[in-house]
């Protein structure tokens, strides 16, 4: 099979798990009831819609900055939380919750900025060499860096009902995601996504190493930019919006890889795709858990992704690109 | 067009490794750049290919500024072969040759026919045709090698520069690379190799580019710079020689007794 129905066939998947999206739940509505003035549309209009753009938005953000952080790395580990930007995300939001900045628009704000100073400090941690080794180093102090500030911010917490807003909110979900979260995410995403496209053919040079991409023309301090300003923009909207969703960018494309191949830039594509699906899959599943709750995805994904990506590790284990 | 090293001075860190280098590279012909390990050699080709920082003299093709020259029309006048070169991924070895027209293919246009033919002559060139859906993964270091190089072919640059090209490779593919780049040259382009190998440089050379300590210490035809004197001084072997169909080589025996 080539390229094209394999993407149309992912394309076609996406487009169902996004229907399965709108119809699963506490509630479970039939196809027969979205078009008839049934009361039970409100729930798909309301609720189920602005979760399902929502999981498509941010399950493609993921799945292509995950394949474009390994392709620019060229670490099959990479993904957006390796960088440190989900970390400062959430630190940024985390210190909006605790500080009572209130809700919706002030948390978003706090996670964008969060998610900008991440971006700026690795920009200028690797200005000097922008070589893939200073990159992994810098996010990865970073994301600890950040994960000791959160901790501090908790343990100092004014109040309790706080410290439970936060856990709950770092768990990450989609749940009550409203059409107002999505107008506040959406441009961002959008805008990073484009940022991340653009990197494709620079990626597949950088496959024979930063001399030869070099040498072949590339700039490397433009490819630097468009990844990290990208990175930026969707893991910063998706971590305001969602809390944080690990193993998205991580798996999807290590998934993709048999099928798509293993050059860089025909994973972009087919891995938005892939993340989109996966989300989408994940987020039906939690709401089927029996009992008044739900899972949290973040809580699901984790715990689907980590036994699912040790199995790849074993299965594959010996081969230098795993 | 013709490869001029004027008074070039690299800097890494705060080690100068090429002082005040100068060289007169011609087209149509073989340059096996030598010398002992730390002389300087692959910062020499890097800087030729502007991939290091100058900190004085110039690198020029013909009249042209290497290092001021758009990065993609560089990256079409010169080819560039790394050491232990690598690939990442697993990518199957006609992806791998098509990244060498990067330089020539416009912002998101794919690939035109002339592209097509040029990868193709490129894999035929280098015998690796057969290979081309196979992942690099799975080839041997051998046939690798002649994947790496058909991706610099396929870039059908005026100037190729190659860093130890021939390390990992049995002699068999080693006596087999170096007269693919032979050809290469006779074809009318540019070929500058860092060689380890004296035998191999004299065979396959035209020209002997002899560097230590970041300087140049001789320059010239091969017959001419490499001998038993100089070879001696510059990396402390003594030769004997071996006579090669009519063609007097030289061949390190030893290591020159100092004191």
């Amino acid at each position: 099979m080539t390229r094209t129905p394999k993407l149309l066939a992912l394309g076609l998947l996406v487009i169902l798990l996004f229907g399965l999206s709108l119809g699963c739940g506490k509630v479970w509505v039939p196809l027969d009831a979205w078009f008839s003035s049934d009361p039970r549309w409100w729930i798909i209009l309301e609720l189920r819609l602005p979760r399902a753009v929502l999981g498509l938005a941010l399950g493609a953000t993921l799945g292509l900055s995950g394949a474009v952080l390994q392709g620019y790395l060229r670490n099959p580990l990479a993904d957006p939380a390796v960088v440190g930007v989900s970390s400062v995300a959430a630190l940024g939001a985390v210190a909006a919750i605790l500080f009572g900045l209130g809700s919706g628009p002030a948390i978003f704000a706090a996670a964008m900025l969060g998610a900008g100073g991440a971006v700026a400090l690795l920009a200028a941690l690797t200005w000097r060499s922008p070589s893939a080794i200073t990159f992994i180093l810098a996010g990865t102090v970073l994301a600890s860096l950040a994960g000791a500030l959160t901790a501090f911010l908790i343990s100092i917490a004014p109040n309790p009902y706080a410290v439970a807003e936060v856990i709950d909110w770092i768990m990450g979900a989609l749940t009550d995601r409203g059409w107002d979260d999505i107008t506040l995410a959406l441009p961002p995403m959008l805008l990073g996504g484009v940022l991340l496209m653009l990197t494709g053919r620079s990626l597949d040079a950088l496959s024979l190493g930063e001399a030869a991409a070099r040498s072949l023309g590339i700039r490397m301090g433009r490819v630097r930019w468009l990844v990290v300003l990208g990175t930026g923009l969707v893991v910063g909207a998706g971590v305001a919006v969602t809390g944080v969703i690990g193993f998205v960018g991580l798996v999807v494309p290590h998934l993709l890889r048999p099928i798509f191949g293993h050059r860089p830039s025909a994973l972009l594509l087919p891995s938005a795709l892939g993340g989109a699906a996966l989300v989408l899959a994940a987020d039906s599943l939690v709401r089927l858990a029996p009992g008044a709750g739900e899972v949290r995805l973040g809580v699901a994904m984790a715990l689907i992704g980590a036994p699912f990506f040790l199995g790849l590790l074993v299965k594959e284990r010996g081969r230098a690109w795993i | 067009m013709d490869l001029i090293v004027d008074a070039l001075r690299v800097k890494l860190g705060k080690r100068t490794v090429l002082h005040d280098v100068s060289a007169h590279l011609r087209p149509g012909r073989v340059t096996a750049i030598l010398g002992p390990n730390g002389a300087g050699k692959s910062t020499l080709v890097k800087a030729a290919a502007a991939l290091v920082d100058r900190s004085g003299g110039s690198v020029r093709l013909d009249t042209q500024e290497v290092a001021t020259m758009d990065p993609r029309a560089r990256a079409r006048a010169i080819g560039y072969l790394p050491q232990d070169a690598t690939v990442h991924w697993n990518i199957v070895a006609r992806d791998v040759v098509a990244l060498g027209r990067l330089p020539h293919l416009g912002a998101h246009a794919a690939p035109s026919p002339e592209d097509r033919a040029a990868i193709d002559r490129a894999m035929h060139d280098t015998q690796t045709t057969h290979l081309a859906d196979r992942p690099v993964g799975e080839l041997s270091g051998g046939e690798r090698a002649r994947v790496l190089l058909a991706r610099v072919f396929a870039g059908e640059p005026r100037w190729l520069l190659a860093d130890e090209p021939l390390a990992s490779l049995d002699p068999s593919h080693q006596i087999d690379l170096l007269a693919r780049l032979r050809t290469y040259a006779a074809g009318g382009a540019g070929v500058a190799i860092v060689l380890h190998d004296l035998v191999q440089a004299q065979r396959a050379a035209d020209d002997a580019l002899l560097i230590a300590d970041g300087r140049i210490v001789a320059f010239g035809p091969v017959a001419e710079v490499m001998t038993a004197d100089t070879l001696a001084r510059v990396f402390g072997v003594c030769v004997a020689p071996l006579d090669d169909g009519g063609r007097r080589l030289l061949v390190p025996v030893g290591r020159v007794e100092v004191g």
